[in-house]
């Protein structure tokens, strides 16, 4: 044990678990959310769903409007930046965000390399489709990983696709001989160190949340019950019709995502959910992003 | 000996790993009717003390838990768990169990970049690991409560009746020393 900062960032990703983290555009939507029992939030000019509306070139959010929410909540607060745009970073390093998601919802800046998230001292959160892109992840440095889901499209069946394939090669790389580690490093294009670390471990190295199209708390549940340790909602919550009581709803569905009857009781009167797309209906998939 | 770990959201399961390692044995706190469940001790974890106070109330755990700790059950709590354990939090108006005589200071050291490890002194122990994640730490105690642990000029760690709590985060280092501490606490063998 050092004081180190990597060391120190998975710690705090380890105090988010059992948690939501639900993203918010304005201090009102982070203060409802914090009211409503987020473990913290992610300040960005647009939600999921209307960045994929709008079009165009998505970026990392204005610093003052992160600020404001920063101000806003005593809750950590995260804020997105584009795959490989180590400068975005380094802004929101120097207003002292509390985690950086480098994301695939916003337009990647870098079709080759991600940030070499070593060089930071404020934690990262990066998005993985399947075991190889989470440890690569790792590897460079993210201290949390997450499903990548299908951000803004309120359809789970990515983020169940993504968890599933992560939690079953976790299960294959458990039950590999020694000797076989060497050459599945070498397929997975991951680091030896890490895959044993999985192999003796039976799990990743840091937290793994689910994100990406969840929309109720039957939603929550399924991925907790995958294997998720906590979950982000994205537009699920502010686009639905009473986002105060969806939120609430959906924190108490992590918490005790295995009681059925109870979660019965807080699937009841949420008012619209977010209309959604289903993923056949969409031209651009994020999870692509960044490999 | 059975300890009960308020499992609502934060690192619950490493302090269960922790008790295991002492061959201490525990059940999970998630809802009211887990309260039936036999337990000698509670650990209210880290995390974050707005999530697990909005849960405890919205749950309706917070008075039958305060009732059992105000009634003798022992508890440690470890960065939120201080602060739901705390009479009053100075910056801020929330308040949740208020069983022990302390006031906190909330994310007194600032956003993550603040959060850091240090090997310090803890009384009745030696030196211990510390590792603080956007902790609270207290600002004063009074009345049963007194100090433990101290850094830098402020207190970290007390003790009132058979209420522990450290605003660092026992559960996440090796040093199984504090949890120890606690286990005597309950079996009484501290006395």
């Amino acid at each position: 044990m050092s004081n180190n900062r990597y060391e120190l960032n998975k710690n705090l990703a380890q105090m988010l678990k059992g948690g939501v983290i639900m993203d918010v555009t304005t201090p009102e939507q982070a203060r409802i959310a914090e009211e409503a029992g987020a473990c913290a939030v992610m300040a960005l000019e647009r939600i999921p769903a209307d960045i994929r509306a709008a079009g165009g070139v998505s970026r990392m959010s204005d610093p003052k409007m992160i600020k404001g929410i920063q101000d806003a909540v005593s809750i950590p607060v995260m804020a997105k930046c584009r795959i490989g745009h180590f400068a975005e970073a380094q802004i929101l390093q120097a207003i002292e965000i509390d985690y950086i998601d480098e994301s695939e919802v916003l337009s990647p800046a870098d079709d080759k390399y991600h940030i070499d998230k070593t060089g930071f001292d404020v934690p990262f959160v990066c998005g993985a489709k399947d075991l190889g892109e989470a440890l690569r992840r790792i590897n460079e440095g993210a201290s949390m990983i997450r499903t990548k889901g299908e951000p803004g499209t309120g359809d789970i069946i990515q983020a169940v696709r993504h968890m599933r394939s992560m939690q079953s090669e976790i299960r294959r790389i458990g039950s590999l001989s020694e000797d076989e580690l060497f050459d599945t490093a070498k397929s997975l294009a991951v680091p030896y160190d890490l895959l044993k670390y999985v192999h003796d471990h039976k799990k990743l190295p840091v937290v793994n949340f689910a994100a990406g199209g969840v929309a109720t708390p039957a939603d929550a549940a399924l991925m907790m019950q995958l294997g998720a340790e906590g979950v982000f909602v994205g537009s699920g919550i502010f686009k639905s019709g009473d986002p105060a009581k969806r939120a609430s709803a959906i924190v108490k569905a992590v918490t005790n995502y295995t009681d059925a009857a109870l979660l019965a009781e807080l699937s009841e009167d949420l008012g619209e959910a977010m209309v959604g797309i289903n993923e056949q209906e969409i031209d651009l998939l994020m999870a692509e992003r960044g490999k | 000996m059975q300890i009960a770990v308020l499992a609502l959201q934060g690192a619950f399961i490493e302090h269960e790993n922790m008790l295991s390692k002492l061959g201490v044995s525990s059940i999970e706190i998630r809802q009211k009717k887990d309260l039936k469940k036999d337990f000698d001790g509670l650990i209210i974890p880290g995390g974050e003390s707005t999530v697990q106070g909005q849960l405890l109330k919205e749950l309706d755990l917070l008075s039958p838990l305060k009732d059992l700790i105000v009634n003798g059950m022992p508890v440690f709590g470890t960065c939120a768990g201080l602060l739901l354990l705390a009479d009053r939090i100075d910056n801020d108006t929330r308040s949740y169990l208020q069983t022990m005589d302390i006031i906190a200071t909330r994310n007194a050291y600032g956003r993550q970049l603040g959060s850091f490890y240090i090997e310090s002194e803890f009384e009745g122990i030696g030196t211990i690991p510390m590792t603080f994640i956007r902790a609270p730490f207290i600002k004063k105690v009074y009345g049963g409560a007194s100090p433990l642990a101290t850094v830098d000029g402020h207190i970290v760690a007390a003790r009132h009746g058979k209420q522990l709590v450290t605003a660092f985060h026992p559960e996440l280092n090796n040093s199984l020393s504090v949890h120890e501490y606690f286990c005597n606490m309950v079996n009484g063998s501290d006395y």
